[in-house]
């Protein structure tokens, strides 16, 4: 039988690790090549890397990491993959199929695209048609607004977009994306748990495995996002500063009736 | 050279060579079929549809190497997810497509019966191997392995299946048939049992 997966997400900002509040509050953390030995080590079910680097905010002050722009980021991904004997999504400035494929011969298994996926849906279907479905997930940032609707956002929660998320990821689903990656503005980095009606409302309008994140500040959490439909489990903050965030995640899920991979 | 990988602009060859290398075998991945003459034993990998994975390894010249050195000189051959349906006779993803027809049967959409277990099967699954002396020697009577796909492949001859995985239906994971061996799953992205996997091939006699 299947297992629900449970999977760590690491952000990429400028060439190092950082941890992320409401998408806008970022601390670095660590070095993003160190992380994944030790993810892979501890045999977690697979990996998600996004870049959310900003052309516009590279900062300054520190100058231990020269990584800017795509290409200095494919080295971290070179030097990733060799270390990485579990599935790696890798997602963040993607900008026509060019970069995918770049992507995918640094030894990505599948890209996450999301703004361009917005503002040209077509970049969906070509993925999908060069790649394949499985390797195009399509990644949706949503807002909560006080009246209970939520809203696509992209360009790292800068830029409404008035698209419903269960419809936008239904149009990617048709477009050929293989799974949707689900994250919430207002949850990420805040420990509530995750956006249940987002995940469920992006669940009864796919068939393709939803992917939830953002929010989850506990491993009891998790099991909330299966039950709301999502066919595998992440979160990115939660893995950071634990040994046995691996472990204790997959136990609290195994606990509460859920199959996973011990 | 000690092993190919069969660069036919079909995914990830990276991560297969990454992975071979990480149990010290030594890869080198090929866009020339006339290389795989000089190959000990060849990997057939690929991700997306079969009708393009087809068309490129006709167009690219493939074919006729691969039948020479896989079926005449019966060199040992590994074909992972894409490369292990690629075997069968016929397709049906996007229309119906002819195979290599190295191993009777027909790939079909995967029909899970049930709207709760999604098509593609994306993950890790249970795996019960039917046959452990081969490929899947060291390894335990069920392993968990990573799977991507929506398409299953339907061997005529049961004998050739080494084992199987259920998603609402139970489903073909490997076959092995003599110097060739399959596997629906992806090895290379399956940690520890994976790498065992690729290990044994590497040791595979044909």
């Amino acid at each position: 039988m299947l297992k629900t997966r449970l999977i760590p997400v690491l952000l990429l900002q400028n060439g190092l690790l950082v941890r992320s509040e409401e998408f806008s509050i970022h601390q670095v953390i660590g070095n993003p090549i160190y992380e994944v030995q030790r993810f892979n080590e501890w045999n977690v079910d697979e990996l998600i890397y996004l870049d959310i680097t900003r052309d516009d905010n590279y900062d300054v002050r520190r100058d231990d990491h020269k990584v800017k722009n795509l290409g200095d980021s494919l080295d971290i991904l070179e030097a990733v993959s060799k270390t990485c004997f579990m599935p790696l999504t890798w997602g963040g400035r993607i900008r026509d199929v060019d970069d995918m494929r770049r992507i995918i011969n640094g030894g990505a298994d599948k890209v996450a695209v999301n703004s361009q996926a917005v503002r040209t849906p077509e970049l969906i279907t070509q993925g999908a048609e060069l790649f394949g479905s499985q390797a195009i997930v399509v990644s949706v940032d949503a807002r909560r607004h006080n009246d209970g609707r939520h809203e696509v956002f992209i360009d790292g929660g800068r830029t409404a977009t008035g698209l419903d998320p269960a419809g936008w990821a239904r149009e990617a689903e048709k477009r050929g994306a293989g799974e949707i990656l689900v994250q919430s503005l207002d949850r990420d980095g805040t420990g509530r748990g995750y956006d249940l009606d987002l995940i469920r409302a992006v669940a009864e309008a796919t068939t393709i495995p939803v992917i939830a994140c953002s929010g989850i500040g506990r491993y009891e959490q998790y099991k909330e996002g299966v039950a709301a439909g999502a066919a595998a489990v992440a979160a990115a903050n939660i893995w950071h500063f634990k040994e046995l965030s691996d472990r204790n995640g997959k136990r609290a899920l195994a606990r509460s009736g859920v199959n996973v991979r011990l | 050279m000690k092993l190919a990988i069969i660069d036919y602009g079909m995914g990830n060859l990276r991560s297969v060579a990454n992975a071979v290398e990480a149990v010290g075998g030594l890869a080198t991945i090929v866009s020339e079929p006339a290389r795989l003459r000089e190959a000990e034993r060849i990997i057939l990998p690929g991700v997306g549809a079969f009708g393009r994975g087809m068309q490129n390894l006709r167009s690219g010249g493939w074919i006729e190497v691969l039948e020479e050195e896989v079926l005449g000189k019966r060199k040992p051959l590994a074909g992972f997810c894409l490369g292990m349906q690629l075997l069968a006779d016929v397709g049906f993803e996007h229309g119906r497509h002819d195979g290599l027809g190295w191993i009777r049967g027909s790939v079909r959409r995967l029909e899970t019966g049930d709207p709760a277990l999604r098509v593609p099967h994306i993950g890790w699954n249970d795996t019960r191997l039917a046959k452990k002396d081969r490929l899947y020697r060291g390894l335990a009577d069920s392993e968990t392995f990573y799977f991507v796909h929506s398409f299953v492949f339907e061997p005529e001859d049961a004998a050739v299946v080494s084992g199987t995985a259920d998603h609402g239906v139970r489903f073909v994971a490997s076959v092995e048939a003599g110097n060739i061996v399959a596997t629906q799953f992806h090895p290379e992205k399956s940690q520890r049992a994976g790498l065992m996997v690729i290990k044994n091939f590497l040791a595979l006699e044909p």
